[in-house]
């Protein structure tokens, strides 16, 4: 069974560093299958950008996501776009700071999803003082939400793709998504 | 031992590089290629090998002849504008038998285009591309793994045969991450010296298999090398017909004749098949999920996979066509493989075009609900 | 009559002391009676000789044109290119064995119309190559064409009411880019251009020789300079060493071909540059001939 993921927000949020995350950890470390792809306009900064994730025990021979079972968001923009792609009864997790779903409200209920409202950016830059590292706190909520990848996996994941000398930072990011209240 | 790694499609491409052997690399920033010069401007260094960046397009294939003439296994990476470019050097690689390897990493086109998406418009300016009379040698890999054996394979085949190799990739090759296995005893070619005395040594003999061994520059031999029409000693021999015809028969042969030890195709599902899916480069991708689903669902369909564009697959082709109701020809531009395709197969079977353009691969549904209107 | 006798049995070499570098097998040149190419091979081979260049470690790398033709010529390894493009060529080439000496020959349209965007780049990264550039304001190959430096009022093929273009000044353009040798001389100065050419040999960097050269055949046709001696008069007449142009108004010198050396500097050279890098990066210069290795 092939779990896709669609993380949408916009350049400079760390996006597709998320993605790789999720996809290291699954093949090298889960030893499962992954293909991760990713797309971004023409703007060195602040244009939509956006990354996917099919993750499976089987081989994976087409790498693009049509409906993905999990839908992350990090941008209002994305929320309009993608939100209408996600499976019925699929996960949708969504950064309140950056979207509003009530605009959605209609299709969230008509399509029975499942919704976790967490502050990625706001607990970035309150609890470890990093903006950047929202990305790595949303990567601790999908790891914990999907349980599609291992805790010790993402964890390996992440000091072998963040910048060295922020392996830290990154890994507290993780724990504090990870660990995140999420009734 | 096999170490193994999740990494982009050109990541993968640069480090194959490496292992082929590659220490020079001259090139041009350009979307969606440019991981490849990055990952490339950082790792040379560390083999003991050269990196530059150069003013353009024509300069970076320019510098990449000038390198390999002084003995050093060299390469570029491009899209399609700059593949233009490099048009007129392309011909002087040929004409000059200069082994290289050029990397377009395809986006969609024409003009400047969609620089962050995918296409495969360039699969006739690969063909055809710079002027003149020549065959070409063109390789499409169709994932990450591919896309590191592949450049190996584009620069033993350039070593082989002394002529530039183009590895036509795609945008979604380039950017997509996937697990790939690099093995340690990755088998190379390296160059021959010739064995003759300097004096007796014809660097352009009309030898039978058609490839000379290549001295480099500063070895002694004291070659001239150019683009005009030359003997075999090297030298410009530019009104005499005969002259002309044995030099350039002698470059098309190199690849027509070896067209067997050249071509590379897997297929699945053939024997049976009323209908065969034909594809290169990732939208094979979009094939093989299309034939699996079908075959889940009792439709007699299979695919052959083209793994070199160029020297086109045309015995492997024609089998197929004669055993099959139609042949179905999906590519990421309006139709230029598929003329391919009918030129051997038309006479055998039906030939359509399956064509997406505008950047996203074609949906495995939709190659499906081709194949049912055919049924 | 015993004069005659005499004559016949002269060897090539007594005639030309360079005709050893030459590819015998080639002569007669392409070149018409009375074009500067001559002089300028002589006195190139002149200059090599005095900087005590080894002649089988010479690469010769052309472009198109007239000028382009000579590295076909001379007995070294010699790579003849597409239309201002040897620039490019010169430079991997330089880089992937740095330690061959590479001579590029050039002319006024290929090095400066076509080619002049990989000039300006190679004069600015400062590669070791040398570059004559002879400059017969004029396309020689493609039957009298209007040039790149053409002076205004050239009378050409394609400039039939003569050049309303302004032209380049060569040595400016190199110099502005960052060349870190620049001289001119013209075919009327032989000796002086072999020394310069000399000099430009011995830097290690980008050195630019431009040699103002006759075309009778067209430029001379064209503009009432049919012989080549009334175009090397002209030079002469008209030539002014740069010592003295420094003295002078620009109103002063206009028409006038300042000769000289005009630039003679040290600084970084790239394919030095590559290797440092490499031996910090690997423990070790970039590797000569690899392909032969792995």
């Amino acid at each position: 069974m092939i779990k896709e993921i669609r993380i949408g927000g916009f350049g400079g949020q760390g996006v597709i560093l998320s993605g790789l995350v999720i996809g290291k950890a699954a093949t090298l470390f889960d030893k499962k299958n992954s293909v991760q792809t990713q797309s971004y306009g023409p703007e060195a900064r602040g244009g939509a950008s956006k990354t996917e994730i099919l993750i499976s025990d089987e081989e994976i021979i087409y790498p693009e996501v049509e409906s993905p079972d999990i839908l992350v968001i990090m941008s209002h923009e994305a929320l309009l776009k993608y939100h209408k792609d996600l499976k019925k009864e699929g996960i949708l997790i969504v950064d309140p700071d950056l979207a509003h779903i009530d605009v959605i409200s209609d299709f969230i209920n008509e399509n029975k999803i499942e919704v976790y409202e967490v502050n990625v950016t706001k607990i970035a830059t309150e609890e470890i003082g990093l903006k950047i590292v929202a990305n790595i706190v949303m990567v601790g909520v999908i790891t914990k939400i999907t349980k599609l990848i291992s805790i010790d996996s993402v964890k390996k994941a992440i000091i072998d793709s963040v910048p060295k000398g922020t392996e830290e930072k990154n890994l507290t990011a993780f724990d504090y998504g990870y660990n995140y209240n999420m009734d | 031992m096999t170490k193994e790694l999740f990494i982009q499609g050109n990541e993968a491409c640069a480090r194959g590089a490496i292992e082929a052997g590659c220490r020079f690399f001259g090139g041009y920033p350009i979307t969606p290629s440019t991981e490849i010069a990055e990952y490339l401007s950082i790792a040379l260094p560390k083999v003991s090998g050269s990196f530059i960046q150069m003013e353009d397009e024509i300069s970076a294939i320019g510098s990449v002849i000038g390198a390999s003439w002084s003995g050093i296994k060299s390469m570029t990476a491009t899209s399609g504008p700059g593949f233009s470019l490099m048009q007129e050097n392309i011909g002087f690689a040929i004409m000059s038998e200069t082994p290289l390897v050029i990397v377009n990493v395809q986006r969609g086109s024409p003009s400047t285009g969609q620089p962050t998406m995918a296409g495969q418009g360039d699969m006739m300016q690969a063909r055809w591309g710079s002027h003149g009379d020549y065959e070409t040698i063109a390789i499409s890999p169709s994932s990450v793994q591919e896309f590191f054996d592949f450049t190996i394979l584009g620069f033993n085949l350039a070593e082989k045969y002394r002529v530039p190799v183009v590895i036509l990739a795609d945008e979604v090759i380039g950017h997509m991450r996937e697990k790939v296995h690099l093995q340690d005893n990755i088998e190379t070619l390296k160059r021959i010296k010739p064995k003759e005395d300097l004096k007796d040594f014809l660097p352009f003999k009309n030898v039978e298999n058609g490839t000379n061994p290549m001295p480099s520059f500063g070895d002694g031999y004291n070659i001239h090398v150019t683009g005009l029409t030359h003997n075999e000693r090297g030298y410009p021999i530019t009104t005499s017909p005969k002259d002309h015809s044995t030099l350039v028969k002698r470059l098309v042969n190199k690849i027509l004749k070896n067209r067997e030890n050249i071509v590379s195709t897997n297929f699945k599902y053939c024997d049976d098949a009323d209908i065969v899916l034909i594809g290169y480069g990732s939208p094979i991708r979009s094939i093989m999920e299309a034939v699996k689903i079908g075959r889940e669902n009792g439709i007699k369909i299979g695919y052959l996979k083209i793994n070199t564009p160029w020297p086109f697959p045309e015995d492997e082709v024609a089998k197929i066509a004669k055993n099959v109701d139609d042949l179905i020809v999906v590519e990421m531009n309006l139709g230029q493989m598929v003329h391919e395709v009918e030129r051997v197969a038309k006479n055998d079977t039906n030939v359509h075009l399956f064509s997406e353009i505008g950047g996203t691969l074609p949906k495995p549904t939709d190659i499906l609900n081709k194949v049912k209107k055919l049924l | 009559m015993a004069e005659k006798n005499k004559q016949d049995f002269i060897t090539d070499e007594e005639k030309n002391p360079y005709i050893k570098y030459f590819r015998k097998d080639r002569l007669p040149t392409i070149f018409c009676s009375g074009c500067g190419i001559g002089i300028t091979i002589n006195s190139f081979l002149k200059g090599l000789e005095s900087a005590d260049i080894d002649f089988n470690n010479l690469s010769l790398v052309s472009g198109i044109g007239c000028s382009s033709r000579v590295p076909g010529y001379l007995n070294c390894d010699s790579l003849h290119t597409t239309h201002g493009r040897a620039m490019s060529f010169a430079t991997g080439l330089k880089i992937g064995n740095p330690d061959l000496n590479v001579v590029v020959f050039t002319g006024d349209g290929d090095a400066s119309a076509i080619g002049g965007n990989h000039l300006i780049h190679a004069a600015r990264r400062n590669i070791n190559l040398t570059v004559i550039c002879i400059n017969n304001n004029i396309y020689g190959m493609t039957g009298g064409q209007v040039s790149p430096t053409s002076p205004e009022g050239t009378l050409a093929t394609t400039a039939p009411y003569g050049s309303i273009d302004t032209p380049f000044n060569l040595i400016d353009l190199v110099t502005a880019a960052g060349a870190s040798f620049v001289g001119r001389w013209t075919t009327a100065h032989p000796l002086q251009l072999s020394k310069t050419i000399k000099n430009g040999l011995l830097n290690n960097g980008f050195s630019f020789i431009e040699v103002v050269s006759q075309c009778p055949t067209y430029y001379g046709r064209k503009n009432k300079l049919k012989t080549p001696v009334s175009m090397i008069k002209m030079f002469k007449e008209n030539s002014i060493n740069k010592r003295r142009a420094d003295t002078l108004s620009e109103e002063e010198l206009l028409g006038k071909i300042v000769v000289g050396e005009f630039v003679n500097k040290k600084r970084g050279e790239l394919s030095k540059k590559i290797d440092d890098l490499s031996y910090i990066k690997s423990g070790r210069n970039t590797i000569r001939k690899s392909a032969y290795i792995f």
